[in-house]
Order: C-alpha cells, then sequence, then structure tokens
C-alpha cells in the first residue's frame, strides 16, 4: 500500500485492474485505492508479471503492507514499497460473508467483475466454483456488447449507481472487457447528475482538509505580497494562443504555474519540509496544486519537477491533473509529497489569497485574480492587468526578505522571455 | 436569425456546458446569466467549453472572441453567426 499523501497511514483497495499471470508496465494503473479522502488508481511501479495479489477488494491495510507479488526476470518482488512487515495478516474483506461461494472463488469473481449472486451454482449444495466463475467470463462480451453480458467490477457498479448512468451505457476502458471504476463517467450530462455523488468522500476530505490546516496554525507563519504588472506577459501568451488550436492554448494560470516553479528554483530556500525542527530542502520542484471541487472541498495534486517542463508541457500537466482530482481518480504519482503548494483563485475568484501552509512544507504561493489597476510606470500612470501574488512561509525555516526575493524572483520569470521554454 | 436557428444554437451551447458543469445550476441557468460566474467556470473549465463548442458546431473560436460568449443567449448568437445552425 503506497503512501498516497502524507497524512495516509491506512487505504482500502477498492479494484483490482490485474489478475495473476497478467503481464504489467511501469505506470500501468493496477489497482484503485479508497483513502479517507477520495479515491486514488494506483500505478505500476516496475516492469513484470503480476504472481499474486496479496490484498482482496475491500481490505483496509496500513501503508507498506504489500499489495501484490510481481515477478520481474523470474525473481518475485513485492511491488508495495518495501515495508518491513510481512503480509501475514490480511483483514478479511467488511461486510457479510455470502454463503453461495467460497472467499477464494468470491475474489476469483471480483477481480473478474463476476457477481456470484447471478451464477447458477454447480458445486455442492449449489456453491458457486471457480469453474462457474470462469464459464461465466468465457462468452467475452468485448467484442460484440449485445452477447453476452457485460462484465463489471462491484466497485465500478457502485459508481455507476451513485453517478445514475445504467450499467449498460459502460464500456470497457481495457482489452479483456472488464468495465472498471474509471471506466465510469465522471459526471453524466444528464440534468440530474446528483451532486451528492461527488460528495461522497466530502465528509472524510472536510476532516482531513481540517486536521492539516489545525496543525499549520501550530506553525508560525509570516506573509509577503506583491502586485505583479503581467500586461506584457499576457499579451505574449494571447499572441501564443492566437496560433493554436483551442486544445493547445495556454491559460494565464498555467504561466503563473510556471513562473512560481522557477522561482522555486532560484530560491530553494522555500521549496522543501520542516522535519524534526530543521529545514529539509527539496531535490527537485515538485509543487502541490490546489484544485477546488465542484460542489465543496479541495485536492492537492502534486506535478513533480514543475520547473523542468517547458510551458506548453506544464499547462498539459495542470490541464490533467485538474481533470483527474475533479473527476475523483488521482493517480499514485498525483500524490507525490510536494515541496511547496500554489492557491490560484483564477480569474472569477478574489484579489488575493493569504494561505496557509501545508506541513510539512515550508511554503505556500497564492495568486489572486488578474485585475486591472493604474500602474506608475516611470512618471507616467497607465491602466494594466496585474496579479497580487502572496508568500505564506514557515517562519522557523526563513525570514520575510527570503518571501520577498521569491515574490521579485516570479516577476521575473514573468518577464523574461527566456524562461518561457 | 429564425427562432429556430436560435434555439438550435443555444441547444449546442447548453450541451457544451453540460460536457464541463453538469447539474442543478446549468439547469437554472438563464439564457442571460453569465456563465463563468453562475457555474462558477475556471479558466480551464472554460477552455474545456470552448473545445466541447468547437467541437460539436465546427466553428472557429479565438481568444478575443470569449467575450463573446459570456451568456447562453451570446455564445447562441455567436455560433448562429458564424453559421453553426
Amino acid at each position: 500500500m503506497p503512501s498516497l499523501g502524507a497524512d495516509m497511514d491506512e487505504g482500502t483497495v477498492v479494484e483490482w485492474s490485474v489478475a495473476p499471470g497478467d503481464e504489467v508496465h511501469r505506470g500501468d494503473l493496477i489497482a484503485a485505492v479508497e483513502t479517507e479522502k477520495s479515491v486514488i488508481d494506483v500505478e505500476c511501479f516496475e516492469d513484470g508479471v503480476v504472481e499474486a495479489l496479496l490484498v482482496p477488494v475491500g481490505a483496509k491495510v496500513a501503508v507498506g503492507t504489500p499489495l501484490a507479488v510481481i515477478g520481474t526476470d523470474g525473481a518475485p518482488a513485492p511491488s508495495a514499497p518495501s515495508a518491513p512487515s510481512v503480509p501475514a495478516e490480511v483483514p478479511a474483506p467488511d461486510g457479510p460473508p455470502l454463503p453461495r461461494a467460497t472467499p477464494p472463488v468470491r475474489r476469483f469473481a471480483e477481480r473478474l467483475g463476476v457477481d456470484t449472486g447471478d451464477l447458477a451454482g454447480t458445486g455442492p449444495h449449489g456453491t458457486v466454483t471457480h469453474a462457474d466463475v470462469r464459464a461465466a467470463t468465457r462468452p467475452a462480451p468485448a467484442a460484440s456488447p449485445a452477447g453476452g453480458r457485460l462484465r463489471v467490477t462491484p466497485y465500478a457498479r457502485r459508481l455507476a449507481a451513485e453517478r445514475g448512468t445504467p450499467v449498460e451505457d459502460l464500456h470497457p476502458g481495457t482489452a479483456d472487457g472488464v468495465v472498471r471504476g474509471r471506466d465510469v463517467p465522471a459526471a453524466p450530462p444528464a440534468p440530474s447528475a446528483p451532486r451528492a455523488a461527488t460528495r461522497a468522500g466530502a465528509d472524510g476530505m472536510r476532516a482531513a482538509i481540517a486536521a492539516r490546516m489545525t496543525r499549520s496554525l501550530t506553525i508560525p507563519q509570516y506573509h509577503v505580497d506583491a502586485v505583479l504588472e503581467v500586461g506584457a506577459a499576457l499579451d505574449r501568451l494571447r499572441e501564443l494562443n492566437r496560433r493554436a488550436a483551442v486544445s493547445a492554448r495556454i491559460v494565464p494560470a498555467a504561466l503563473f504555474l510556471h513562473a512560481v516553479a522557477r522561482a522555486a528554483r532560484r530560491v530553494p530556500e522555500l521549496n522543501g519540509h520542516w522535519v524534526d525542527g530543521a529545514p529539509v530542502p527539496a531535490t527537485s520542484v515538485d509543487v502541490g496544486v490546489v484544485v477546488s471541487l465542484r460542489g465543496g472541498g479541495l485536492l492537492v495534486p502534486t506535478i513533480p519537477a514543475a520547473d523542468e517542463l517547458a510551458l506548453p508541457d506544464l499547462m498539459t500537466a495542470l490541464r490533467e491533473v485538474v481533470e483527474r482530482a475533479r473527476a475523483g481518480r488521482l493517480r499514485s504519482s498525483d500524490t507525490a509529497d510536494a515541496g511547496l503548494t500554489v492557491s490560484d483563485l483564477g480569474d472569477t475568484g478574489g484579489h488575493a489569497v493569504h494561505g496557509r501552509i501545508f506541513p510539512p512544507q515550508v511554503a505556500l504561493v497564492g495568486l489572486g485574480a488578474v485585475v486591472a489597476r493604474p500602474w506608475a510606470d516611470g512618471d507616467l500612470l497607465g491602466v494594466r492587468p496585474t496579479v497580487t501574488t502572496t508568500l505564506t512561509g514557515d517562519h522557523r525555516a526563513t525570514d520575510g526578505v527570503v518571501g520577498g526575493r521569491f515574490l521579485h524572483a516570479v516577476d521575473d520569470v514573468l518577464h523574461d522571455l527566456e524562461e518561457w521554454s | 436569425m429564425s427562432p429556430t436557428a436560435d434555439a438550435a444554437a443555444r441547444d449546442l451551447v447548453r450541451d457544451a456546458l453540460a460536457r464541463v458543469a453538469p447539474g442543478p445550476d446549468l439547469d437554472a441557468l438563464a439564457d442571460t446569466d453569465d456563465v463563468r460566474d453562475v457555474l462558477e467556470l475556471d479558466s480551464l473549465d472554460f477552455l474545456r467549453f470552448v473545445e466541447h463548442l468547437v467541437a460539436v458546431s465546427g466553428v472557429r473560436v479565438d481568444e478575443d472572441d470569449y467575450p463573446q460568449l459570456r451568456t447562453v443567449a451570446d455564445a447562441g448568437a455567436f455560433l448562429a453567426a458564424a453559421g453553426a445552425v
């Protein structure tokens, strides 16, 4: 069980996307894990063949518990982060036992997306056997949706029910023809799209935000602000976008994020963690991005090595991660520990945000809306688009002068054309 | 512009909005409401809205045209004028 966020202690496997014998590659989505805040798609760490799934669907296990065994070149190795403990005790899934099939058969069925309740058992006393489950999957309806029944994992069924999507309308996203949670549309374009469904994890998310911000309150924090003139930068962005297809256009939020990431490289004191009474600088600029969710709450996925991405690539990364966050399907790589976090209110929001640090990070950058303000250029007064940029710093790690230097660096990057590539 | 073309263009706009921000707010959205304010669309949401609008209508939409997409009625008129319906 990987750590999917600094505040995660345990997680529940809600879905397996692979079965023993499957070939997997680094980056493949192999399982879905529910944390107190959301469901996260877990990516495989290595290439190999799945030898065994150690944790059944429905089981809640501690971070560090091996989830599966993946054999690489014949040498089996746990795919989960190396943990000192042996997977000796795997808690049984919650819920009342189904008497019609033994637990191994049920797990086998769940993995294949078969509901044992739908099967006619051929075993003793009408119990469902492995052979029955296998037989049920044989018609493999992937190619001909008309014939045979669609295989849908229990978790995907639950999501579909929550989101009001008829199960018949689902389409498998992978070649094995099984519909999984991520194949269920995030929000149906139906007028009655239930807002409540997206709030399924809202209480847990609220509690997580409350815990983290309360912890933040114990940190002595300072604030520095700067109003940045962004007229030339936005003109240049408009010029780039004029030649671009809609899908290749870059929004100002991505440009500001780019400037923040490059500034963090120049002022490394603000990129890192405070651990056991000392600052621990980050080795790369991994930026947390605050994503507010429709219907309340927020998620803070991470864009790793954001300073190394060219602006168009950062735009793509931002779009994708925000879409995944809003769809409630972040990936494990989105949950890497960030070295600093950016909160951008967007162009319909407030003029300035003075946020609180996300511990154990030592800085939070706030970006307000783009606002036209009177601006002195030499002796001349004009009206220019501006952005109020704020920095909240951990005063144990740095002083306000460092925060000021950081905001100056953000301004520099925005005006330095060489930094745009 | 004929009333039918107008209604059809507005339907295209609402279809595109439904891909980005489905729900009761969209159902309650008046044709003259500011879509970004009422639906709380950020710049990434708005970009997706424009993408869908281009996909369903085939009309070219430049950034300079964004102010003409402020409301369902405005956007419908924009599409109709561009010959989408």
